[in-house]
């Protein structure tokens, strides 16, 4: 479903990514972790489609098209998803209808009929109840005023109304709770599927003990330097990042004495 | 330049005096007087030109040059229910209509209103028992620095609406005041008057709406007066719309009795130039009023807002929000000023202007202005001028909204807070339109 080939992309004028590339089949879990700073968000945005960043070479298939070709919003009406690490915060539009229309925007690019505001506030409610979320929120506006765990809970909910293909989840842990960690990650298992992709981005280990995935890869100045199974993340824990670092310095020589 | 001025002037003396002479037995002497009184300031001060403070943003000079054919006695168009039926607000039940300035009662509809209210135009008014409370709001002495603009609708002082709601009358539904522009044989400068006095404890909603049939050109010159007495409230939306060709200058003022309440709320989406100049004056203790607005304009538009709210007594409160939406080629004004008196201990007052500049070829001037002579008052006032967030953007987009679309509801939310606060909801979606279908996408919500 999804392939990325050496990739390289930067920000800023700052090369993050040097080389990345994965092969995410359907029905698979990925997680992928690292320290801070080793490019895990930029790639999350990268794909995305995020304007501040811009890529320098490398290629990104979905579903065999170029995705770096399509604009955001096309991406999006493709079937890839980003829960936000930082949900943005809109005054004056409301959670329902800014989800009705993206929700429309995507009916309508499969050909299929728009739901009206009676429709859709039928369907609003019964996936609301996947991440447990107050219909209260729904006619607010977009992420004002949410806590940190109603923003995340609200980009699962999201995920949960787009049925995207692939969802990246950029830090989907961060700044939770335990209990607002456990109803996102019970969100997201009710949602993976067979048919669908999820790539968890993600710094602590303690997500995976929730959304058990199938890879883990650990990212570090940019390039994929381990990939393992659920138990690397283990590994990770108990040891910390300090054995990659030095294992990735001694393979791969500095940049500078290159 | 010069010459060019005077032989403007010149034109509307000669219109004038046909005019005067006209009305000479049938309007009361009072106010022919008035009228010339009126006559002789405009031909001393002229229209304003950039040189004066308060227009160094907004030049008239197209209206100077245009060939405005005041009172355009011939410019009576034939427009029927129909025609007129999209302009009408549905919640209002009483309605003046008046088309190129000239009042048509066949349009009209002034029955369903409670005992002692009167909603009538002026030629009624003046024939009827209600001339004395005209004679006596229209022909008090007026701001001998009233600007020429004031002055030559002063002169031309004929056509007009009455709102009189006497003590303790409530009027539950809206009472609508329409002035259409209409295409004619002559561009016609149409000199709007309306006067609305609430007794003590009544209360009433007015809706005064401009708007053009057409595109055409013409020069709307309107002054509001609203008197709001003790306990009353008025709550007063203005709805501008007129042809993008057209040019609309006016000025509302108002005055609040004891705890009485003002709520003004005004809407600028057309005009090729605009100006409304805004004057409420908290005369007494207790009185608060509301003072918002939005202006939503595009290229080849300019719309000024020029406020003075004026706390003169104890114990006030007023709240001015006014919101700006600027698209291509397009360019505003506001210039607000609140002003308190040395008497007005225990003044609260609020003012905000925010801008949203949707291109990089809009340009928006704004002045807010505090001027406190109290020392126990709360005051705060504030201005900004941005752009929409990227951030925001590329989260709406990154859900599959296009550009375009993602772009109006971003706009719609800075508007959001304004359009919440209409109650009428034939303006509200009238508005609701106006943002959301901006960029040529389209959007219902």
């Amino acid at each position: 479903m999804l392939e990325i080939r050496d990739l390289h992309a930067r920000v800023e004028g700052k090369d993050i990514l040097r080389g990345v590339s994965l092969t995410v089949k359907r029905g698979e879990v990925h997680a992928i972790m690292g320290p801070n700073g080793s490019g895990k968000s930029t790639l999350a945005k990268v794909l995305a489609g995020h304007p501040s960043y811009e890529v320098t070479s490398g290629e990104v298939l979905f579903d065999g098209k170029n995705l770096l070709e399509l604009e955001p919003d096309e991406r999006a009406r493709e079937g890839v998803f980003l829960a936000f690490q930082y949900p943005v915060e809109i005054p004056g539009v409301s959670n329902a209808q800014f989800l009705r229309l993206a929700y429309n925007e995507k009916r309508k690019h499969l050909g299929e009929e728009e739901l009206d505001p009676l429709e859709f506030k039928d369907l609003l409610k019964e996936r609301a109840q996947i991440v447990e979320m107050d219909a209260g929120l729904m006619s607010r506006s977009v992420n004002e005023g949410f806590s940190g765990g109603e923003k995340k809970r609200n980009e699962i909910l999201q995920m949960a109304v787009l049925e995207p293909k692939l969802a990246v989840l950029d830090e989907t842990d961060s700044g939770l709770d335990i209990d607002a960690l456990r109803i996102v990650s019970e969100g997201v298992n009710k949602l993976r599927h067979a048919d669908n992709a999820i790539v968890l981005v993600t710094h602590y280990q303690r997500l995976l003990n929730y959304i058990v995935p199938d890879y883990v890869h650990v990212l570090y100045k940019g390039r994929i330097v381990r990939s393992g199974g659920k138990e690397l993340a283990l590994a990770l824990e108990e040891k910390g990042y300090d054995w990659i670092k030095d294992e990735a310095e001694e393979s791969q020589p500095s940049a500078a004495s290159a | 330049m010069m010459a060019q001025a005077t032989k403007e002037k010149s034109s509307y003396r000669a219109a004038f005096e046909v005019m005067q002479a006209e009305d000479a037995r049938c309007l009361p002497a009072w106010l022919l007087r008035l009228r010339e009184t009126a006559m002789e300031r405009f031909e001393q001060v002229g229209f304003p030109t950039t040189d004066v403070e308060d227009w160094k943003y907004t030049n008239t000079g197209a209206i100077t040059k245009g060939a405005f054919a005041p009172v355009a006695a011939d410019a009576r168009v034939e427009l029927g229910a129909d025609d007129v039926a999209a302009f009408l607000a549905p919640e209002a039940s009483s309605r003046l209509v008046f088309v190129n300035g000239v009042y048509r009662a066949e349009l009209s509809a002034t029955e369903n209103l409670p005992a002692g209210v009167v909603v009538a135009d002026f030629a009624t008014a003046f024939a009827g028992e209600h001339e004395s409370v005209l004679r006596a709001y229209l022909a008090r002495p007026s701001d001998p620095e009233v600007d020429g603009f004031n002055a030559l609708n002063a002169a031309f002082l004929r056509e007009g609406a009455l709102v009189y709601l006497p003590k303790g009358a409530q009027v539950s539904a809206p009472i609508q005041l329409l002035f259409l522009s209409a295409p004619a044989t002559q561009t016609a400068a149409v000199f709007p008057r309306v006067l609305v006095v609430a007794e003590r404890e009544s209360a009433a909603t007015i809706i005064e709406s401009y708007a053009s049939t057409g595109e055409s050109r013409s020069f709307t010159n309107a002054v509001v007066e609203v008197f709001v007495g003790e306990n009353a409230r008025v709550t007063h939306y203005k709805v501008q719309r007129e042809s993008e060709a057209a040019f609309h200058i006016a000025t509302t003022n108002a005055e609040l009795e004891r705890s009485g309440v003002y709520d003004l709320t005004t809407i600028t989406l057309g005009a090729q130039l605009s100006r409304h100049g805004i004057g409420v004056k908290l005369a007494h203790e207790g009185a608060e009023c509301w003072v918002d607005g939005l202006y939503l304009v595009g290229t080849g538009q300019h719309a000024d807002t020029h406020s003075l709210i004026d706390h003169t007594s104890p114990h006030c409160t007023s709240h001015q929000l006014y919101k700006g939406i600027l698209d291509g080629k397009s360019r505003a004004v506001f210039n607000g000023k609140v002003f308190v008196h040395k008497d007005a201990q225990k003044t609260d007052a609020q003012q905000s202007n925010k801008n949203l500049l949707l291109s990089n070829e809009a340009r928006v001037d704004t002045k807010p202005q505090l001027e406190i002579y109290a020392d126990d008052v709360k005051c705060a006032h504030g201005a900004t001028v941005g752009q929409l967030e990227e951030e925001e953007l590329f989260y709406l987009v990154s859900r599959g909204l296009h550009t375009d679309l993602a772009r109006n509801l971003l706009t719609y939310g800075f508007a959001e807070e304004l359009v919440e606060k209409i109650k009428i909801e034939s303006i509200k979606r009238q508005l609701d339109e106006a943002i959301l279908n901006r960029l040529h996408a389209r959007l219902e919500v």
